[in-house]
């Protein structure tokens, strides 16, 4: 303890308030939503039901708790909306990520690999809302009018794949699935490519003397060698797509209570319904709402967490602290 | 991007005599539709990344006016004003919590942080880096706009804000203090200088454009910022009057997520005035700093 000096406690001081911002998340958060947690039991995370009840009639006793009557909190269908929304956009970017890193690390002509490297880094700087605005103006009408039908003319017989099973306004499934995937693209590609660069040269030389072609050097011994950076990259871009907010909100066309029958269908995240939900949770006298929303934001933060923990673990001291 | 000449392929596969021609030709050709599809993937990235900037440049050139600078919005219309000005106080705020903070934790993290509790506070920072904005964003409202009753305020907005981007600062600082050639710190403590002296005038001196860098990263980072600030920050149309608390601001990430909703073109031309603004700060940070860093490297 010879080091305790008051400089380098002072400096802990100033350390130990990030883990102590963590421990205050978690403890307002959980003492917040602590009526909800009760009122709403396991139920919450295991229906698909969410009413604010009649905010305009007197508050009744339910369960013990004072609520709107007819008030009901179920959030299965956001919790879907996140899970396959991240999932479509984890299974987009992968082949893709793999693909644009391979190019960069391998293929992408030494002049032009900086430069072109320094596009795929910048989709990861872009905000959020400048990508929900490009998905807004671009990528819905895209979807509306050439992706969608493209699809629905060629796996239409399948119902999910149905574009006139849904609205048709191109706002939904697909469009969050594709934006998230183009944000998370850079977090996987970068971290591949950097690991693509550091394999080493005598591994590719043995395989080029046993007369392997480019593609089967790259594919057949330098993708094993990274093959568990690129799972903790693509578990870290998983824990960015589930708590992804504005780009998802803006295009995914805002459903409440019912699950995506097609690939075209609205959907809401837990992140977005959030956002989007807290004005009309304020209307509720009872507080019983936005405590409820309090509760998403935990479980959401909770999922996070795992995610992100088991990301630290199958890739540590592999990724970018840059994209941590 | 065709076959690039250092590759061998193409003579490995010319070879009249080969008695496996058939598996020969396969394997050629697997290695041009493999490359193909890799420069495909690269282009499913590159053109949206380059769409997406064409779009936002001329959309937000052909909207700018002087009127943008000099007016604020007023419902629909108008100018940014209040909403750059609110962006300003917003990120600049943040940064006077977050730099003292996330400086000092990654000294601490650098200089004295490779034991149990370094370790600790390391992925815990990592985590608070994963948590989505958004419930910082409701965390700050539980406490701060409600529970410490500041309303939507200038003070909520640049703590959330500065909650975000501190363990980021925290790691980058981290990193940049651990170039820092230990025997720079040898040769200080062997001259009789203290703790201090050495932290701060030895590796933070040597290490300061690494942390320079990542305190303009984070800049870029509050000022991209959305979700956190609508329950924090809220939004007003009127110019910040320079109160911390009780008091809305507007923000030019706001003016992107509702006026592109608003039926009249003219909010329209003003949202993808904001995005540009938005894009230029970002963007200019974060190619400078890359080309800084190239440079020195």
């Amino acid at each position: 303890m010879k080091n305790l000096t008051p400089f380098r406690l002072s400096l802990a001081g100033l350390a130990l308030i990030i883990p102590g911002a963590l421990i205050a998340i978690v403890f307002f958060l959980t003492t917040y939503s602590w009526k909800a947690i009760g009122f709403n039991g396991f139920g919450f995370l295991g229906t698909i039901n969410w009413s604010l009840g009649n905010l305009y009639a007197n508050p009744v006793h339910q369960h013990g708790y004072l609520v709107p009557p007819g008030a009901k909190y179920g959030i299965l269908a956001f919790i879907v909306g996140t899970l396959l929304s991240s999932f479509l956009a984890i299974l987009f970017a992968v082949p893709i990520s793999i693909g644009t890193a391979m190019f960069l690390a391998e293929k992408a002509p030494a002049n032009l690999r900086a430069p072109l490297t320094m596009i795929v880094e910048l989709v990861a700087v872009v905000p959020s809302v400048v990508f929900g605005l490009w998905g807004i103006f671009v990528l819905v009408p895209l979807i509306a009018h050439v992706i969608g039908p493209a699809i629905t003319a060629t796996l239409g017989f399948i119902p999910f794949f149905n574009m006139n099973n849904s609205t048709g306004s191109g706002y939904g499934l697909l469009a969050a699935s594709i934006v998230l995937a183009l944000m998370i693209t850079p977090i996987i590609a970068t971290t591949l490519y950097d690991a693509l660069n550091q394999v080493p040269r005598e591994l590719r030389e043995s395989a080029y003397a046993l007369g392997a072609t480019h593609f089967e050097v790259a594919t057949g011994t330098m993708l094993p060698t990274v093959r568990v950076t690129l799972i903790g990259a693509i578990v870290l871009a998983l824990g960015r797509a589930l708590g992804e907010t504005m780009a998802v909100l803006m295009v995914s066309g805002g459903a409440l209570n019912y699950l995506p029958g097609t690939l075209f269908t609205p959907i809401s995240t837990m992140a977005a319904f959030i956002l989007s939900q807290l004005d009309s949770a304020l209307q509720d006298p009872s507080e019983m709402a936005v405590k409820s929303l309090a509760e998403i934001a935990l479980v959401l933060f909770l999922i996070t967490v795992i995610v992100n923990a088991a990301a630290r673990l199958l890739a540590r001291g592999t990724v970018r602290v840059a994209q941590l | 991007m065709s076959l690039s000449s250092d590759s061998p392929d193409l003579e490995l596969v010319h070879r009249p005599h080969s008695g496996q021609t058939s598996l020969e030709t396969r394997r050629y050709l697997i290695n041009i539709i493999g490359w193909s599809l890799c420069t495909i993937a690269f282009m499913l990235v590159a053109i949206p990344m380059v769409d997406l900037i064409l779009t936002i440049a001329i959309k937000g050139a052909s909207a700018m006016s002087l009127e943008i600078f000099t007016t604020s919005s007023n419902g629909m219309t108008g100018g940014l004003l209040n909403a750059i000005v609110g962006t300003l106080a917003l990120s600049l705020g943040s940064l006077v919590f977050a730099v003292p903070i996330g400086v000092g934790g990654g000294m601490y993290l650098s200089e004295y942080g490779q034991n149990r509790l370094g370790a600790a506070i390391r992925f815990l920072a990592d985590t608070l880096t994963g948590t989505p904005s958004i419930v910082l964003g409701y965390f700050s409202y539980i406490t701060m706009v409600i529970g410490l009753g500041w309303k939507f305020s200038v003070l909520a907005g640049s703590i959330t804000l500065a909650i975000m981007v501190v363990p980021y600062l925290a790691r980058i600082t981290e990193l940049s203090l651990r170039r820092v050639p230990t025997t720079m710190r040898e040769a200080a403590y062997a001259l009789g200088a203290k703790d201090r002296t050495v932290a701060f005038h030895v590796v933070l001196a040597a290490a300061l454009p690494g942390v320079l860098t990542s305190v303009l990263l984070s800049l870029a980072i509050s000022v991209g910022e959305t979700a956190p600030l609508i329950y924090t920050a809220g939004w007003s149309n009127y110019l910040w009057t320079g109160r911390l608390t009780h008091e809305p601001v507007g923000y030019l990430t706001y003016v992107i997520w509702t006026f592109i909703n608003e039926p009249s073109e003219k909010s329209h031309a003003l949202a993808f005035a904001a995005a540009l603004l938005v894009m230029l700060v970002v963007l200019t940070i974060n190619v400078s700093v890359r080309f800084i860093l190239r440079k020195r490297t």
